[in-house]
């Protein structure tokens, strides 16, 4: 460039042609709009918001007058002033034209701001944008680079996908000049015009054949991020550009190996932006190439240890170094050394270096997990940061690193980390250690002992499925039952208010009251409580104000259940006939079948309220779309912890299916109890076949008899059933056929609750063989909640001698079309067959 | 990078860029949501928040934060340079740079933008070259200026604060 102002000069005059007289005219006109710092340091002058919108107000009327009267001289003041009141958050819309106005000017001041205001006031949604085509388009062609730039930069930045279309084969040419200023900026924009119209990206293929032999940094860098955005969006220019990577690789050395170059210099570093990008570059064309990949091997290492630690520069640019390697196919030995460095990045001072560190050991610790375990207690002590980010990475991490060996110690540190850490991280540490804990339990004492401290310390934060979980986890454990409910009881005396550690200890005073009181513990000192005791805390929870529904309804069970395992029998009665007038529904129904049970049938009361056999695990744990599956279902009737409803007219032997179909139907789905598994089926058959034949006094064994209610169906008939008939109105589907096993599903609606859907499946099988084992599982999206109860059994008879009913309960409160995914298990003919499909074909009436 | 915006302890925005269609309640909002973040975030807290599905770096210059949020696959530590390459322009540019330099010359603030980033990616990594294309652009617009007002060109004696700032409008 020649002295500025003659070629300045000559520019300027050839922008000014014919505008010099009009000045003269408008100041005799009227006065001049005023100007734009004289604007802002009145309005900032303002003491309150409605002094602001005042002067605002008064300032935008101004502008409007003046833009009515088509003034040039001044537009550009008064859309700058505009462009002021617009960033304070008052509306500009009544300035898009006027951009455009100056868009249009000759003017290199008029082009500047009335770019900046397009940029600002206009987008894509807007017709109006598509008028500034053509003025950008007669820009992209100016004489003046400066506007060229300015064209380029607008439509950089907002060009819609029409006018990137117009004016792309502009921008490709600009791609090809040989002006560095223009090049580098036709590069971002050409990127732009990809994003916005990938179909384009074939026509700057051309273009960029020499773009990396460029000296200038700024046409290389933004060269760098042009074949970055091509090589992403399509493989086929990813392969074309693979050849690109000795000549990059070329680049990246001299940077490394240059000395000090003043102008790209940046603490020490040479242009690190441009390596930064080159190395992403790599990475992308590494990937999946085991040439490309032994190709920069060399250079990758040597970046990993040149570049100095000190700054954050060098940081930066042994971060994406790191990302590079591990997502290339590079060797072991490399990959070993980008894991020691973000190794020592943890130990950085710099919070935002641990930050990207942990960050990027997430992202390994799958595919190197031992070269991350060496790391292991650093990342621990990270649990202790001050920083939310920075912990619950840590946490993330902690979690995947948790093995056999090291379970003691980093159990201990994680139940450190949530005694002390904020109740965001509670529910998912919580849910952590509950994993963990399960896949590593060096022994069950052990594992029940840390069950307990997380139910005492973040009780009030675990997941709503833990308690089944544990429950079942604690029935298992059959020589700690003593233990277990010791420590449950000295627990509950401490704190009611934590209602998971409340439901899963009064289940377990219920069940395992009996060694309570007689002292059995053997791990530690038994402690002396009377049955009295006991039932004074029990129904301190039936009183707490503390205590929700379901916590109400476990107590009250768990009295019931005492009832075989105390003496205190009359105590339990009388507590339990109280509640038969709770305005708690659930638990007043509970109550009264509980009074029945007293009343009508206390010889069956001993067998139903027995202890609970081991529960099989059919299902991980972790939070799944998978609620329950058949491990843990809902009681059937030995198991009295739901009183089932029985709607039934008497005295029919054939009432003994619909029994069991009826059975399950509760109105209230949150408990989600475990009870027997699938062989109960069998025994629950047996018990009502001895009453029916034996001719007792009431063929229903269980009938829940609201008192308040119209005589119920022990008499042979119901005024009011509980279920609507409308199995009749739903039409049954077939959910699956397939290898000769067919399941159909059929549908009723649970009348209290409108919102729970009842399917029964009929598995059937056609052929020869018997299905044993069989298992049948269904997951539903998330905004449902499933319960599949227990199986009639797990033998599917060959040849359609028999069926398998299982019923599942759906509820669906936000009446959103049902889908489920199914997985059956079962073996035929000695091989085990595992299949999974998912049910679409729902009838709309099942989930309406 | 999405966006970048400038705010101030009060959370008074200062400079918004925006690189991606949003619409302007959409804007309003973000701006208002994310100004609400930064500005609850403590002094010993790291530069990076996951925001919606974005990364947000952020940085505070004396009064001002710096703020830009990022996609997935970017760098945030090369973007808190990206972020220091901008303040050490505009220093350089206004001389010993403060908030009320970007107050009353935002418009100032958005072209040396403009000229460092476009579509929100460095289009330029020597600081030399940026500040040398805007004082060209600036001697373009002056040299407008003199033609139209009767005042002339400027004092040689004029400090570089004016001579760069005429009220050119």
């Amino acid at each position: 460039m020649t002295s500025w102002s003659a070629v300045v000069g000559s520019q300027c005059l050839s922008l000014h042609q014919g505008h010099l007289p009009t000045c003269l005219c408008v100041f005799q006109r009227m006065p001049a709009p005023i100007r734009l710092r004289e604007l802002i340091r009145t309005i900032r002058t303002a003491r309150t918001q409605a002094e602001e919108r005042e002067m605002i107000q008064k300032e935008c009327a101004a502008i409007r007058s003046s833009f009515r009267e088509e003034d040039n001289t001044y537009r550009c003041r008064n859309v700058a002033k505009l462009l002021y009141m617009h960033m304070l958050g008052y509306p500009a819309h009544f300035g898009q034209l006027e951009c455009l106005k100056l868009i249009a000017s000759q003017k290199f001041t008029d082009k500047r701001i009335g770019y900046l205001g397009a940029m600002l006031l206009l987008d894509e949604r807007q017709d109006v944008h598509l008028l500034m085509t053509n003025c950008i388009k007669n820009d992209l062609n100016h004489s003046t680079q400066y506007v060229q730039g300015l064209a380029l930069c607008t439509l950089g930045c907002m060009g819609s996908s029409e006018m990137c279309r117009d004016l792309a084969g502009e921008v490709e040419k600009l791609l090809k000049t040989s002006n560095s200023y223009l090049r580098k900026k036709a590069a971002l924009c050409a990127v732009h015009v990809i994003r916005k119209v990938p179909e384009l990206m074939e026509m700057f293929l051309p273009a960029t054949k020499n773009l990396l032999s460029e000296k200038n940094h700024g046409v290389l860098h933004t060269s760098v991020v042009l074949l970055t955005e091509m090589c992403e969006r399509s493989p086929d220019m990813l392969s074309h550009f693979r050849k690109l990577v000795p000549q990059l690789v070329r680049i990246l050395k001299n940077l490394i190996m240059s000395g000090y170059s003043p102008e790209h210099d940046v603490s020490g570093i040479s242009d690190p932006f441009l390596q930064v990008r080159i190395l992403r570059l790599l990475r992308i064309l590494g990937r999946s190439d085991d040439d490309s990949s032994e190709a920069m091997n060399d250079i990758l290492a040597q970046v990993a240890t040149n570049t100095e630690t000190s700054k954050n520069v060098g940081n930066a640019i042994l971060y994406e170094t790191v990302l590079t390697i591990m997502d290339i196919k590079s060797e072991s030995g490399l990959r070993v050394l980008a894991i020691n460095i973000l190794g020592r990045f943890l130990l950085n001072n710099d919070k935002n270096i641990r930050y990207v560190a942990l960050t990027s050991l997430l992202k390994t610790v799958q595919t190197d997990h031992n070269a991350v375990q060496r790391h292991r207690s650093t990342i621990v002590d990270c649990l202790k940061d001050l920083d939310v980010s920075i912990k619950r990475r840590a946490m993330e991490l902690s979690f995947a690193l948790v093995n056999g060996n090291n379970i003691r110690g980093m159990m201990k540190e994680l139940l450190y980390f949530l005694d002390s850490c904020d109740p965001e991280f509670k529910a998912d540490c919580a849910s952590g250690v509950f994993l963990a804990a399960e896949k590593y339990a060096p022994s069950k004492r052990w594992h029940i002992d840390t069950i307990m401290r997380v139910l005492t310390t973040a009780g009030s934060y675990v997941r709503d499925d833990s308690v089944p979980n544990l429950i079942q986890l604690i029935t298992n454990s059959v020589e700690m039952h003593a233990y277990t409910v010791q420590r449950l009881y000295k627990a509950l005396l401490d704190d009611i208010s934590q209602q998971p550690l409340v439901q899963v200890s009064s289940w377990c005073i219920g069940e395992y009251g009996d060694l309570l009181v007689s002292g059995q513990c053997e791990e530690e000192e038994p402690i002396q409580v009377t049955e009295d005791e006991v039932l004074d805390v029990l129904e301190g929870l039936l009183l707490s104000n503390l205590s929700t529904p379901v916590t109400r309804g476990y107590s009250l069970t768990a009295i019931m259940k005492l009832s075989t395992r105390f003496s205190s029998v009359n105590r339990i009665k009388k507590v339990v006939s109280v509640y038969g007038s709770s305005i708690d529904v659930e638990l007043q129904q509970r109550a009264v079948e509980y009074n029945a049970l007293f009343k009508k049938y206390d010889h069956m009361r001993p067998a139903l309220l027995e202890r609970m056999p081991i529960m099989e695990k059919t299902a991980s744990n972790g939070p799944t779309e998978i609620v329950q599956t058949n491990g843990e279902t809902e009681p059937s009737v030995p198991d009295t912890k739901h009183p089932p409803l029985v709607t039934q007219p008497a005295n029919q032997a054939n009432d003994l299916l619909d029994l069991l179909g009826g059975n399950d139907v509760v109105p209230v789905i949150q408990t989600t109890l475990p009870t027997k598994p699938a062989s109960a089926g069998g025994e629950l058959l047996d018990l009502l076949g001895d009453l029916s034949l034996s001719g007792g006094p009431a063929p229903a064994p269980v009938p829940s008899v609201p008192v308040s209610q119209p005589p119920f169906l022990l008499d042979g008939l119901s005024s009011q059933p509980l279920f609507t008939d409308i199995a009749a109105v739903i039409p049954p589907m077939t959910a699956y056929n397939k290898n000769g096993l067919k399941i159909e599903f059929t549908f009723e609606r649970a009348n209290p609750n409108p919102n729970i859907a009842v399917i029964t499946i009929h598995a059937t099988n056609t052929t020869e063989a018997d299905m044993t084992e069989f298992v049948f599982q269904a997951a539903v999206p998330k905004t449902f909640q499933l319960q599949l109860l227990s199986p009639s059994s797990n033998i599917v008879p060959a040849l359609n001698q028999g069926s398998i009913t299982q019923i599942i309960r759906v509820l669906n409160p936000q009446k959103q079309q049902l889908r489920m995914r199914v997985k059956l298990t079962y073996t035929h003919k000695g091989l085990p067959v595992q299949d999974l499909a998912e049910v679409n074909n729902f009838p709309p009436q099942s989930w309406q | 990078m999405q966006f970048m915006l400038l705010f101030s302890r009060q959370g008074k925005l200062r400079l918004q860029k925006w690189y991606v269609p949003q619409a302007d309640k959409e804007k309003k909002k973000i701006t208002r949501e994310l100004v609400q973040t930064v500005l609850a975030r403590k002094p010993k807290m790291c530069s990076f928040l996951e925001w919606r599905d974005l990364k947000v770096v952020y940085k505070r210059y004396a009064s001002l934060y710096f703020c830009c949020a990022i996609e997935d696959q970017d760098n945030e530590l090369i973007t808190l340079e990206i972020i220091h390459r901008y303040v050490e322009l505009l220093d350089k540019y206004f001389g010993s740079v403060c908030e009320l330099d970007i107050i009353f010359n935002f418009e100032k603030a958005y072209f040396i933008l403009d000229e460092f980033l476009l579509g929100g990616e460095a289009q330029e990594t020597s600081k030399k070259n940026v500040l040398k294309a805007i004082e060209q652009a600036d001697l373009l617009q002056e040299v407008c200026w003199f033609l139209i007002s009767a005042g002339g060109p400027p004092s040689p004696l004029a400090s570089s604060r004016t001579r760069l700032n005429p009220e050119v409008y």
